[in-house]
Order: C-alpha cells, then structure tokens, then sequence
C-alpha cells in the first residue's frame, strides 16, 4: 500500500470509528432486530422473517403518523424556508433598528425546544390564552386549539415554523453578505428591475445554501417532536402522532422493541430516499462558484 | 479449654466480620418518581437518612422524574444490567412489569407469616393493584384517589349550596349547567365541569366514571378487558354528554391546566387528585371544597398512585433491607408526616390514630375528605402490555369527546384493539 493511502486512512479513522460505532453499527442491528419478534421476559427473541414489516402495513397508527408527517414536513419545510428568505433579505437591508430585528428573528432558535413548547402552550390554551384573547377581542369564540382534531396539528406546524424560520435566516443572512456588492451596481447600471436582480441573481447565488438548508429542514421536519412530547402526546386519536413519536411510544412506552426497529428501518429508508433525492437530483442544478 | 474457646471466638468472629462489613457497605438504589409540587426530594432524603442512622443501609434515592420517565429509565437501566433495587412506579404497572420479567414477588422478596399480616394492614382499595397469581407484588406507598374540587363562591353564585355537593350523576350534570356562566356575547366565561381526557390521564378519569356504573373493566389476573359492555358505554356516554349539554367544553382537556382553569375561575368543578390539594390550598384565592366524585346513583371513585416494588436482580440481603425500608416508611408517624406534608392518604388506618394527624386534620378537614371514600374505591385499569390498551383506549375516548366516534363505536374499538393486544395472554 502506498504511503499516502496509509496516512489517509489513518487521518479519517478518528471519524470513522465515531461513525461506525454511534451511526453505522446501530443502524446495521436495528436492522437484524427489525426480523424478529420483541423478546418478552427471559424468552429470546424470535426469527420471524418479514412478518414485523406485514403487521406494520396492518396498523392503523402506522398510517396516520406517516401521513401526519407527511402534512408536517409539506407544509414546514417551504413555510420556514420561506419564512427564513423574507426575514434575511429584510434584515439585510438598512432599517433603523437592525440588530435589534435580527436578534429578535434569531431568539426562538436560541431557546430550548422544550421551553417553546410549554410558552406556546399557554398561547394556545382555550378562552384565557393568548390566541383566543386576542380573537375575543374581535367577537370570536373559543378554540381548543391543542385538544380538537383538526386544529392539533396545525397548532404543532406553526411552533415549528416559529422555531426553525430563525435558524435558517441565518444562513442566508450569511450567504447575502458575501455576496459581492459589485453586482448589484451592475444590475443597476444595466436598469434591471429588482425583481429581477432578485430571479437572476440573487436567488440563483443562493441555491447552495438553499440546499443546505433544504437538507437541514428536511431532517428536522423528521426530527423535530420535543413539542408534541410537551404539548399533546400524540394526541388527540393520534392527530399530532409523528414517525419519530410513534417510535419512541413503541419503544420506550409499550416496550415493544420489533415494532421500534421496524418504524426505525422505515424511518431510515425514507430519509434515505429523501437524501438521495436532494443530493441526487436537486444538487445537480446547483451552481457552485 | 481456654484456647479452645479462643479459637471459635475468633473463627466466630471472623466469619461475622465480613457480614457486618457488608452490611454497612449496602446501598440499595432506589427510583422515585416526583408526580406532585413541592419538595418532596428534600422529605424523601430525610427519610432516608433516617433509616441509615437506624439500620447502617444507604438508600441513594435517584430523582427520576415522573412516572412514565421513572419507568422508563428503570426498565432500560435493569435491562442494561444496573438497574435499582426497588423504586416507586404505578400501582397499574404490575401486569406489564411482571411480564417483563424483572419483578421480585413478596414472597421472594422474604415476606414471612408475619409480612402477610402487616400487609393485610393496608387499606384494601391499595392493595387492589397488588395481586396477581395468587401474590403480592408491590407495597402501597404514595397513594391517592380521583376526588373533585369546586370552587365554593360559584356554588353560591348560582344558586347551589355551597356545603352540598352533587352526589349524582343527574345531581352533577344539572349542577354543572347552571355554573356554566356566559357574556352578553355568548362566550362562555366559566365552565361547569372539566375532566382530563389527555394521554397519561384519560384512563384515570374514564375508570373513575366506569366504577360510577359499577363496571369492572378488567379481570385480575390482567388479560381480559369489557369495554364493548353497555354500562361501560354508559360511562363514556355521560362523559360526552356533559359537552352536549354545554356543561364542559369540546374536545380533550389536559390535565396539566385543570389547576389553572380552576384557580382562574375558567372551570367551577374539576377532578383532580388528592395530591393537589396542598397546591391548590396554597394558591386559591376563593373558598373551595373537596368531595368525592359522584356516581350514577352515589359516590364512587377509583385510586392512583404508585407503589413500592422489588427487582430480581437484587440479592437476598438486598432484598430484605428494601422490604425493610418499605415497612419503615409505612410506620404510622412516618405515614403521618408524609400524608401532611405532600397530601398522598396515608396508606394504613392506624396513621390516622397518631396525634399529630388527627390534630391537623382538626385544623384543615379537607384534608381527610378523600380517606372517607376510600370503602367505595376500585383499583385502576391494569392490563398486560398496559401502557398500549391505555392507548387504545384514551384514542378512543379523544376520538369520542372530539365527535368522531359515537361512545357506543368508541367502545367497541378499543375493545377489538385491546383483545388484538392482549391475544397472547390469553390461557387457552
């Protein structure tokens, strides 16, 4: 083996070991776990094939987390990525105050999952919150807005929309100030539009950190549910119930440890495809300076 | 002579020395769950600290959080190989934790001809969650029941005699909608009645209202549940029918905000646990009453709260040390002091012999309101593979409250759920 070979694998092995051992190699028995049946008591588990994988197409909470996920991840990932464009572009601009917007955008992302859950938590309580006292105000009426169906999960979208849109401001913010002035004056010069200054150049300049935080959104829409654990559980009847959530009940609350590494496999995979999609397909089109 | 008694004194005391190097040497771990305010950890360390002056062994109590996180982080350090030795979980837990495998029953724990008699001391609605194949699993210890405070000025306010609370059901309802208060607007200002239907505590409350039927919602031994039975309906029916009535609010109300909506004046009536009642003695700015909850026909109510259990993985000395200390904690002026100072019912009769209860009881009689329901209390829902019939259930009773499902297709959803779980357990 060639001399640099040998020094390039010995300065990746810190890495890799790292890797190996907290990534890799669990992932590796969560996948053997994943075939067979929850060992109760002294009795060893079981072989049982793909049968974790059948009974898992069979259950009913399996679909409506995934769907509820589904709704989560399509409406937070472009509201906050969104959300964090507008407030970059805003506070990159010269307003009176600046600093204090850009702090003011950033804090939620300082704070604690869990203390923004339980805040919002006295938001959303019914008739005396903070919501349902401004909406009194203007004659409306009472919301259970964390207790009802069909207001549970939205309520869990916006927290996290209010959570992440700081984060990735940052980001961009970063990414506008690198970009060189010049090319502004020679938009202005030419009597572009700013319209179009923005289409052309400055979303186009973006992209990399796009799919950055693309990525990042991505991962958290699956990730984040700190504020489903403080603020509904899962409920109710399972509305707010997410992937990561129905894992963490299936493995911590009921013990039942095949169906925790059957949901981990199918949480695996489509964040897999998800990455390969991204990294595939998306980073193809992005221009790299 | 003379060296031959030399010689077994010595050879005695060298075989006792290491017994009693050991037995000072002993720590037993124990897991404690925190479910109410106030200082309990400071209480509990004193406790302990006690019983090391007495016996010589440590109790190093671990603070683990509620009681779902205290499960959990027992289950995972016992199956990790470093688990406590005895620790308080959920009187309901002990079909689920037997099935794991990790339990010390009584009996193995040492508990002799005497043991049963001093077990047999406890009140017998605590030791509801105790059996199961014909022995004891766990020791009583921080122990309530579901009661119902109301807020004394609305009784008055709307009408109601403020020192008679509903003892039925229609008594409840008809109560509950008269103190359901509007603004000139429509909106309501003060509901009747509030009970909490989130996950951890649907099941507590939906047991309180099955045993107001008389209904018994499992067998003992834990593998049969009878939701899909008409009075079980019944129950659910009238829990639903309160909102229909415009008595209490759609949908699910949490538990963590019944306190708040009580002492903000949002709710007149909430059910609670007994374990509230310092908070709320602390924090109310109104006079308020406790009683117990009412039934179709009369009072009747189910109890809470966790027990003491023992681990396998404990040795025989250990073992018997914890039975040691379970039983000095339930010492009458030490039950006394916990009862007073955390509101948990004192868990044996002869507590409430000692002075100092029964004079601060003369001085703040709420405080014994809840003992007196006690003959008409039934253990809670407990089941093998607990924590997932619990979900099944609270989804149903979520879906039911929210409209979804009538009480009668609720029921028989979490019966079919329960009876796919529970398969099995069950003995051919």
């Amino acid at each position: 083996m060639r001399r640099e070979t040998v020094q390039g694998w010995l300065l990746i092995l810190p890495a890799l070991l790292l890797l190996v051992a907290f990534t890799h190699w669990p992932a590796a028995t969560t996948l053997l776990d994943s075939f067979y049946a929850t060992p109760k008591g002294s009795r060893p588990p079981r072989f049982v094939g793909l049968e974790n994988y059948l009974d898992l197409l069979d259950d009913p909470v399996f679909w409506i987390a995934l769907r509820n996920n589904a709704i989560y991840a399509l409406w937070t990932i472009p509201a906050s990525v969104i959300l964090a464009l507008v407030m970059a572009l805003a506070v990159n601009t010269a307003i009176p105050g600046r600093a204090l917007a850009r702090m003011a955008y950033f804090t939620p992302t300082m704070l604690p999952m869990i203390a923004v859950a339980n805040i919002w938590l006295f938001f959303f309580t019914p008739d005396y919150g903070l919501f349902d006292h401004v909406i009194g105000v203007f004659g409306g009426g009472r919301h259970n807005w964390l207790g009802d169906r069909d207001t549970a999960l939205p309520a869990m979208i916006v927290v996290a929309v209010w959570k992440e849109a700081g984060f990735f401001m940052i980001f961009y913010l970063a990414a506008l100030q690198a970009m060189p002035p010049d090319l502004k004056e020679c938009a202005a010069l030419e009597g572009s539009s700013r319209w179009n200054f923005f289409r052309r150049v400055t979303l186009p300049l973006l992209m990399p950190t796009t799919l950055f935080v693309l990525v990042n959104a991505v991962i958290n829409a699956f990730r984040l549910v700190d504020h489903v654990v403080v603020m509904t559980h899962g409920g109710p009847d399972n509305a707010t119930n997410l992937l990561l959530y129905y894992i963490y009940q299936a493995g911590f609350r009921f013990w039942d440890t095949a169906l925790a590494a059957t949901l981990t496999v199918v949480l695996l995979f489509l964040l897999g495809m998800l990455a390969w999609f991204q990294f595939g397909v998306l980073g193809k089109r992005v221009h790299y300076r | 002579m003379i060296r031959r008694r030399t010689l077994l004194a010595a050879s005695a005391a060298s075989l006792a020395a290491p017994a009693v190097v050991r037995a000072q040497a002993m720590k037993l771990s124990f897991y404690y769950p925190i479910a109410v305010g106030g200082p309990i950890p400071a209480i509990f360390d004193g406790y302990c600290k006690e019983f090391q002056a007495k016996t010589g062994v440590e109790v190093a109590p671990v603070y683990a959080g509620n009681y779902g996180e205290t499960l959990t982080k027992a289950v995972t350090a016992i199956k990790g190989g470093n688990g406590p030795h005895l620790a308080v979980l959920l009187a309901a837990e002990m079909h689920s934790l037997q099935d794991l495998d990790i339990l010390a029953s009584l009996p193995d724990v040492g508990l002799d001809a005497e043991g049963e008699k001093w077990m047999a001391g406890f009140y017998p609605a605590f030791l509801a969650n105790s059996r199961a194949d014909g022995k004891l699993w766990s020791v009583p210890f921080q122990r309530s029941t579901s009661v119902m405070y109301y807020n004394k000025s609305a009784f008055a306010e709307a009408g109601l005699d403020p020192e008679k609370f509903p003892r039925t059901w229609a008594e409840l309802q008809a109560a509950a909608v008269k103190l359901t208060r509007k603004d000139a607007a429509g909106r309501v200002t003060r509901w009747g009645v509030k009970m909490a239907a989130d996950t951890g505590n649907a099941q507590w409350t939906f047991g309180g209202l099955a045993n107001q039927v008389m209904h018994q919602l499992m067998n003992e031994a834990g593998t049969e549940t009878y939701f899909n039975h008409p009075k079980a309906i019944e129950a659910l029916a009238f829990w639903r029918g309160l909102a229909s009535a415009g008595a209490a609010p759609e949908g699910v109300s949490n538990w963590g905000q019944l306190s708040p909506d009580f002492l903000e004046g949002n709710a007149a009536i909430i059910q609670h646990t007994t374990g509230n009642l310092t908070n709320l003695k602390t924090n109310a700015k109104f006079p308020f009453g406790i009683a117990g909850l009412p039934g179709k026909d009369g009072p009747r109510t189910v109890v809470g709260g966790g027990n003491i259990y023992f681990f396998k993985n404990a040795n025989a000395a250990e073992r018997k040390a914890a039975l040691a200390f379970a039983r000095f904690l339930a010492e009458p002026e030490r039950a006394a002091n916990w009862s007073m100072r955390t509101g948990y019912i004192a868990t044996r009769p002869e507590a409430y012999e000692t002075k100092v209860l029964k004079d601060y009881i003369a001085g703040f009689p709420a405080a014994d309101v809840a003992r007196g329901f006690l003959p008409v209390a039934v253990g809670e829902l407990s089941t093998f593979e607990n924590q997932k019939v619990y979900a099944a259930l609270t989804n149903n009773v979520q879906a039911c409250l929210n409209g979804a499902k009538t009480p009668a297709q609720a029921m028989a959803d979490t019966q079919a759920e329960a009876d796919r779980i529970l398969k099995p357990y069950k003995k051919a």
